[in-house]
């Protein structure tokens, strides 16, 4: 069953284009990839989605409904939830205080406080400590952590291993995998393909604003992947 | 992208303003002979209208385009009206030509002040500004020398006659109110004015340009300063009689920022709109106390909200209309 | 002995002072906006008091109960139908718009209670005194002031550090995209911190008019006294607010027994003081706030 589909997005800054005319979906319970380059508009597209950026209605539809440009905290209380680009960790709140705050809206779910110290045992440790005091890949376990705590129905994760080691990449990505294991529908956009498209059950490749691939990753070849993402 | 070798003009007046130059003159000579022909009253209000102008035209300088919102600029209006006073009759000096000496004694009391002052930003840096003001005021009010609280009379033009004194004055004031707008005309056309420019649209930006933000910001502060200092002076000049909570008052400011923004903030022609629409609601309300305050404050509350660039911004918008033009047009051919 | 007294005197001052400060310090805080009809807000707030009293007779602490939640609610009001509209033009409208308010404000009470000078009687309290000993005296009301003070601050902090609507400040105030990302109405949380707002600086407004006679044109300098203990005591720290208004009111005080006159004069230096030599405040936090 699609849970989120998306028709004919187009979205400016301003007066400069970022995207022309995207389309793509995600069924319940998927895992979908957006690969791309830098610029190709793959933020883009998920701050359209998660309301930072406003767009027609009918553009963006979630569970039927045309939600296109409604606010972002509205989304969140129907289960649009994004961890944003470069965590963005509230510096005047501890770990925990930052926890909580993503349940702002208190929606029931599975998810609660001590779950996510069950996912990220490390975020359990610093729970007191603020927020920005931990190293890059913990900010991201809790910027997830934080997203995880809204009980989401669609997690949007912006460039998930942006600036991180690879070991804490890995680790990241074995969350996902449990998350996504749960049920969540997840959108995942990455610059790191080849730790992605494992766990996804769709991939769209963008470039220049647009979608230059889409399909199931084990139908698409590398060589294909590659051409789509650099336009060679 | 264009690959055309088409020749593209860089054209920095328009049609407009050089009608307007050319009304402008004509208005000049209209009102530099007015002695003449009219009388005192008209030259009084006149006096009036241009100290008011100077002073809206300084404050859209400092706030619509160096980014300095001062709620403080009546520190200037009084230091000058003081200075006047000190250098005519304590100091002996030309009543007429202690003016713009006055300001010059604010543009110095400026240098310390923005020292104390810059150390905020945005809003705080608005409330610190008047709050150095009321030091100011307190300051005076408690100096003997200076007429303490009830304050002091300009007894130095007493031995003029009336009517030199008045169209003196008058003219004095015309220069001072050309020279300021051509001063604050030429300022905006120069580098400077441009740097200002790009400060008021982004400061981090203008800096990666090479624009020396803090000293822009002082030289335009400082500059202000001297321009409210002499309108200052010119202001007592005209009343005789000044006292700290007059001079220091905050209504200077209030004022200035209703003709500023009813007008338009960050145009030149702005001001002069707001000026003439604040002494028609005056006199329309004169009779009815404190609603003309009312609602001038209304009117600018309600412009702020609904059309933040003023009147006179409208105006230009629509018919696309610049006599005052401060920036570059490119015309392709 | 004497000197004593004037200091504590200058503490209880204080007090009052961290009440103006409070609200001024909270809104800037969340928002970065500095309403400057914040004093005259409070002028408001006790003239209501005075309709309030000499209508239906109340004593003038009862009174506050209903003109706090009205001014509260009016600063909600203020917030999402006027202030609202202003958010991301950055840092000229809100002080514009705030300033043209503060005129309004000033010359509608001008207009309505004319120039006389009044003053909020609650029968008595205002003039008795606890004796401490040694010749030492402190007067109730500004006990009580003081405690009020205090009480509100203690209930702020818990608010902010405990509470989901703190949290929410805090994270709106540190990023207000982020915040939204979370759920959060920023709009509606603006209009909450100018109702909270408001409603302290209703508080502190009678008991100013309690405490003194006031005008319709006491309004600045409630606004430049909570300015000044907010600086002194630093920008983002609450209990910094309490320590900048003691200092201020003790720097009038002890200003005024130096020479009469020169009370206020004092309280201006000693700002310009801390702005020299600790601009950052006493008890500044160590994030940078512009």
């Amino acid at each position: 069953m699609t849970l989120l589909s998306v028709r004919g997005l187009s979205a400016f800054y301003g007066s400069f284009q970022a995207l022309f005319d995207i389309s793509l979906e995600a069924g319940e319970g998927e895992t979908v990839a957006v690969i791309g380059a830098n610029g190709a508009g793959k933020t883009t597209v998920l701050r359209t989605i998660a309301g930072v950026l406003p767009v027609p209605a009918p553009a963006v539809r979630f569970d039927g409904a045309p939600v296109g440009g409604r606010p972002a905290h509205e989304l969140v209380d129907r289960g649009i939830v994004m961890v944003p680009e470069g965590r963005r960790i509230f510096p005047s709140l501890t770990v925990e205080e930052n926890l909580l705050v993503g349940a702002y809206r208190a929606r029931p779910g599975r998810w609660s406080l001590a779950r996510v110290y069950e996912l990220f045992p490390v975020l359990a440790e610093r729970s007191r400590q603020p927020g920005t005091n931990l190293s890059g890949g913990e900010q991201q376990m809790l910027a997830i952590g934080r997203g995880l705590m809204a009980n989401p129905r669609l997690l949007l994760v912006d460039e998930i291993s942006l600036g991180l080691a690879p070991l804490v990449v890995q680790e990241l990505y074995r969350v996902l995998r449990t998350i996504a294991g749960e049920g969540t529908t997840t959108l995942v956009v990455d610059q790191n393909v080849s730790q992605i498209l494992p766990l996804a059950q769709r991939v769209y490749c963008l470039r220049k604003g647009a979608v230059s691939l889409e399909g199931r990753p084990a139908e698409l070849t590398r060589a294909r992947i590659a051409a789509a993402y650099f336009g060679v | 992208m264009t690959s055309s070798t088409a020749p593209i003009q860089v054209e920095r007046t328009t049609r407009a303003s050089r009608a307007g130059l050319a009304a402008g003159a004509i208005a000049l000579l209209a009102l530099g002979s007015l002695p003449a022909w009219g009388d005192p009253s008209t030259m009084r209000i006149l006096v009036e209208f241009i100290a008011l102008l100077v002073l809206a035209q300084m404050w859209n300088l400092l706030a619509g385009y160096a980014g300095l919102v001062s709620i403080g600029q009546q520190v200037y209006v009084g230091l000058g009206g003081y200075a006047l006073i000190v250098l005519a009759d304590d100091l002996g000096v030309n009543p007429f030509l202690a003016v713009p000496l006055a300001g010059v004694i604010a543009a110095a009391f400026a240098l310390p002040t923005a020292a104390l002052v810059f150390r905020f930003h945005g809003g705080y840096f608005a409330v610190g500004t008047w709050a150095i003001g009321e030091v100011y005021r307190l300051l005076i009010a408690n100096t003997p020398a200076l007429g303490r609280g009830s304050g002091r009379t300009l007894k130095a033009v007493f031995p003029l006659a009336r009517e030199t004194r008045e169209v003196t004055t008058y003219l004095l004031a015309l220069a001072i109110g050309v020279a300021a707008l051509v001063a604050v005309y030429a300022f905006l056309r120069s580098r400077y004015g441009l740097g200002l420019m790009a400060i008021r649209d982004s400061e981090p930006g203008s800096e990666t340009l090479g624009v020396d933000v803090f000293r822009t910001k002082l030289v335009v502060y400082v500059g202000v300063a001297f321009g409210t200092g002499v309108t200052g002076a010119l202001i007592y000049l005209n009343l005789l009689r000044i006292s700290p909570d007059a001079a220091f008052s905050i209504n200077w400011t209030a004022y200035t920022i209703f003709i500023v923004v009813i007008g338009g903030l960050g145009s030149l022609e702005g001001p002069l709109i707001g000026t003439a629409l604040f002494f028609v609601v005056r006199e329309l309300l004169s009779d009815y106390g404190a609603w003309y305050m009312i609602l001038l404050g209304a009117l600018a509350v309600g412009v702020m909200l609904a059309y933040p660039q003023g009147l006179w911004g409208i105006v230009a918008e629509r018919w696309d209309l610049r006599f005052f033009p401060v920036g570059r047009r490119v015309r392709v051919d | 002995m004497a000197w004593v007294d004037t200091v504590l005197q200058g503490l209880l001052l204080g007090g009052l002072y961290a009440l103006f400060a409070t609200g001024l310090s909270l809104i800037f805080g969340v928002m970065r906006i500095v309403n400057l009809a914040h004093g005259d807000l409070s002028i408001l707030a006790a003239f209501l008091a005075v309709v309030v009293v000499e209508t239906v007779g109340w004593n003038p602490f009862l009174a506050l109960i209903l003109v706090a939640p009205l001014m509260a609610a009016l600063g909600y009001a203020l917030q999402t139908l006027v202030l609202n509209r202003l958010l991301g033009q950055g840092i000229l409208p809100p002080i514009l718009v705030t300033f043209g308010l503060s005129i309004i404000i000033q010359n509608a009470l001008l207009e309505t209670f004319s120039a006389d000078s009044r003053r909020l009687n609650p029968g008595g309290i205002e003039t008795a005194s606890l004796a401490l000993g040694s010749g030492l005296a402190i007067g109730w009301f500004p006990f009580i002031t003081l405690a009020v003070a205090v009480l509100i601050l203690v209930g702020l902090q818990l608010l902010i550090s405990r509470v989901s609507v703190g949290r929410a400040f805090r994270a709106t105030s540190d990023d207000q995209e982020a915040a939204e990302l979370m759920g959060i109405d920023n709009r509606r949380l603006y209009g909450l911190a100018m109702a909270l707002s408001l409603g302290i600086v209703a508080v502190a407004g009678v008991f100013l008019g309690i405490r003194t006679t006031f005008t319709f044109a006491s309004g600045p300098d409630r606004l430049l006294f909570a300015f000044e203990a907010v600086i002194i005591g630093g920008l983002g720290s609450l209990w910094g607010t309490l320590v900048g208004g003691a200092v201020l009111g003790i720097a009038q005080t002890v200003g005024a027994k130096l020479s009469p006159g020169w009370g206020i004069l004092t309280g201006h230096l000693v700002f310009l003081a801390v702005l020299l030599w600790r601009p950052q405040g006493l008890f500044a936090r160590a994030r940078r706030v512009d």
